[in-house]
């Protein structure tokens, strides 16, 4: 018999017998700050749904071991991921004790290298099955969905991170919705300002080496030290010229922090514009001024779509940056998901701490997904175009 | 410009940063302005020399593990039997960088404490996308004719790897591990939020008590930190890349 073992599958399939068997499933604390007691998956579990998760993991971890055909694993992965989703619910609500609304629980490190392991596989499939990128945006999609779903039936209820947010939906959606406007509103304004500082730095060669080093300079200022130096100059906007308080512009809150992504996001937009309009080939410039197009033409009809691609990298770049970023702007009252972040760190409520992270790694990604597909949509484009 | 300008700039630079750190005294009169109802203008409770020792070392650590990690990772998936795990590497350290380093921190926190440790794994886990992606560029883009004559020489594989591969390579991955540090330089004062001693501590003390010449002195050391570190290791990859006959990035 020819048994081949896959390389990846032999981590894959070592790190979840280690999480299945010897690491705790889930965590049960009688309140929300008291240290927790872990849980195995048969002891979180009731007996037979215990035992099908077990069987269900061995199953998908074998699969994983050999090499087997890129739709079986990709099934195996699937499947255990969403029996993962779905019974740590269930967990939930068989450790907490009958209308105890003090009680805590919630996954612990073996559920989470189970998930890691499975997404492991997953990605491997998904990369070697070279997806198209609207075919990604689409798996990005029905997974959002799948949890989507899960949130809405109520299954998770009993985890402590839902806990947490029903303690606080109303600012969970003020806040995230804060979030969402700094991160976006200063990349608008970065390309508002960017893309046309970018076309000069390209036309006037003099100008571009100064802007450009400006510009890295600011990128070394750390975060926390640059929000707050905008505190002081914002604060003297504020009283002193007439109609800017009524704007909402303050010394501290959301003004500083949006300046601030603002500032950060400048390089990367007008690097790439610079890089990207650089990059046209002079062929095609030359046959536009043949045939007589003006020089405003050339940018707009020419120029700027062949640089696309290029500029799209740089607001990748900036957008993910920005939904990191402005999490740290709650440390200067400017509001976000880092409210519930340092919030729970002050009071070393790591749901709390999960509340404010999670939903801010999930917009980075989707962000960072979308993105991608997208710049490799345009940059086809133009090849089959130009082509 | 003067060819010796950048030189003495960066000479001032230098002096301006170690007399600032080892005698902050000096530049009250200069701070003074910023401070309201006679605050105290430096920061008082700890020295500046010993928290940017502190902060160049949290930096160090994290740069040099994630320096061997990434090459070593680069190296593997560059070899014949590593291939197979070149896509989904990129994917994962792709997927890495997504995570927001207030995240990380935060969620290191109930694994190893409060303190240094958490933002060591914040740090390494953010350097090591520049240095995997540019040890990667620089492997896989080695001239052919230069692979085949070692290969024709008799070299084996490990031979080639260190006395040919890397060398070749070295200018690129440096261009990776500046990236990297500067990243690290400006991450790691977010570290001060879950207690970590570095110049954070300096301006979150700035941010708490609303003293401007906190927030700027600390603001300030660590960006002249950057582009010192930034510019030195430029002028070594451009060393490094002329003796190697190669073009720097």
């Amino acid at each position: 018999m020819n048994i081949r073992f896959d390389k990846l599958g032999v981590i894959i399939a070592a790190i979840s017998a280690y999480a299945a068997f010897a690491a705790p499933f889930a965590t049960f604390r009688a309140n929300r700050i008291v240290p927790g007691q872990a849980r195995s998956i048969l002891e979180a579990l009731p007996a037979i749904t215990g035992t099908l998760l077990l069987v269900i993991v061995v199953a998908a971890a074998l699969i994983a071991l050999f090499k087997t055909l890129l739709a079986l694993r990709l099934a195996a992965s699937v499947v255990a991921l969403a029996a993962l989703a779905l019974l740590i619910g269930v967990a939930g609500t068989f450790l907490t004790p009958e209308g105890n609304t003090f009680a805590r629980v919630s996954p612990a490190s073996g559920f989470w290298i189970l998930i890691f392991a499975f997404t492991l596989l997953l990605a491997d499939v998904l990369t070697r099955l070279n997806l198209s990128p609207l075919a990604r945006v689409g798996v990005l999609a029905v997974s959002a969905l799948a949890i989507g779903l899960l949130l809405i039936s109520g299954s998770w209820d009993n985890l402590s991170i839902l806990k947490e947010y029903f303690n606080r939906a109303d600012s969970f959606w003020a806040e995230g919705s804060k979030h969402v406007t700094l991160a976006l509103g200063s990349l608008l304004a970065a390309v508002v300002v960017g893309l046309p500082l970018g076309i000069l730095c390209h036309r006037v060669e003099s100008l571009r080496a100064g802007v450009l080093n400006v510009l890295n300079i600011i990128q070394t200022i750390p975060s926390i030290a640059l929000f707050g130096l905008l505190i002081a100059p914002l604060g003297w906007v504020a009283t002193h010229v007439p109609g800017a308080a009524a704007l909402g512009i303050r010394g501290i809150g959301t003004a500083p922090a949006f300046v601030a992504l603002f500032l950060y996001s400048l390089l990367p937009v007008v690097a790439n514009t610079v890089v990207g309009l650089a990059g046209v080939p002079r062929t095609a410039n030359d046959a536009a001024r043949g045939m007589g197009m003006t020089d405003r033409q050339r940018l707009f009809g020419v120029e700027f779509p062949l640089a696309f691609p290029v500029i799209l990298t740089g607001i990748r770049i900036v957008l993910v940056q920005n939904i990191g970023l402005a999490t740290i702007a709650a440390l200067i009252g400017g509001g976000g998901f880092g409210v519930f972040v340092f919030q729970g760190v002050g009071q070393t409520a790591m749901d709390l701490v999960l509340l404010g992270a999670v939903p801010t790694v999930a917009l980075a990604f989707a962000a960072a997904i979308i993105l991608d597909a997208v710049i490799e949509m345009t940059a086809t484009r133009r090849r089959v175009e130009t082509a | 410009m003067k060819a010796w300008l950048p030189s003495l700039l960066r000479l001032a630079l230098v002096m301006l940063l170690v007399a600032f750190v080892t005698n902050p005294g000096w530049f009250v009169p200069l701070l003074k302005p910023l401070t309201e109802n006679n605050a105290p203008v430096i920061y008082n409770q700890g020295s500046l020399l010993t928290l940017t020792l502190l902060h160049l070392r949290t930096v160090l650590i994290a740069t040099v593990a994630a320096t061997i990690v990434a090459v070593a990772l680069a190296i593997l998936v560059t070899r014949p039997a590593g291939a197979e795990f070149l896509p989904l590497s990129r994917s994962l350290v792709n997927i890495g960088q997504t995570f927001p380093p207030v995240a990380v921190l935060a969620l290191a926190v109930p694994a190893v404490g409060f303190g240094e440790k958490p933002t060591l794994i914040a740090l390494f886990l953010y350097g090591l996308l520049p240095i995997f992606e540019n040890a990667l560029t620089g492997l896989t883009t080695l001239p052919a004719n230069v692979v085949e004559a070692a290969r024709g020489a008799g070299m084996t594989g490990w031979q080639r790897l260190t006395k040919v591969e890397l060398p070749l390579s070295a200018p690129i991955i440096l261009g990776g591990i500046r990236l990297s540090v500067v990243i690290s330089l400006a991450t790691a004062t977010i570290g001060s939020t879950v207690a970590a001693k570095t110049l954070g501590e300096v301006i979150i003390a700035g941010l708490l008590s609303n003293n401007l010449a906190f927030i700027l002195q600390g603001g300030l050391i660590v960006a002249a930190l950057a582009v010192l570190i930034y510019d030195g290791l430029s002028a070594i990859e451009r060393y490094t890349a002329r003796r190697m006959g190669r073009e720097a990035e």
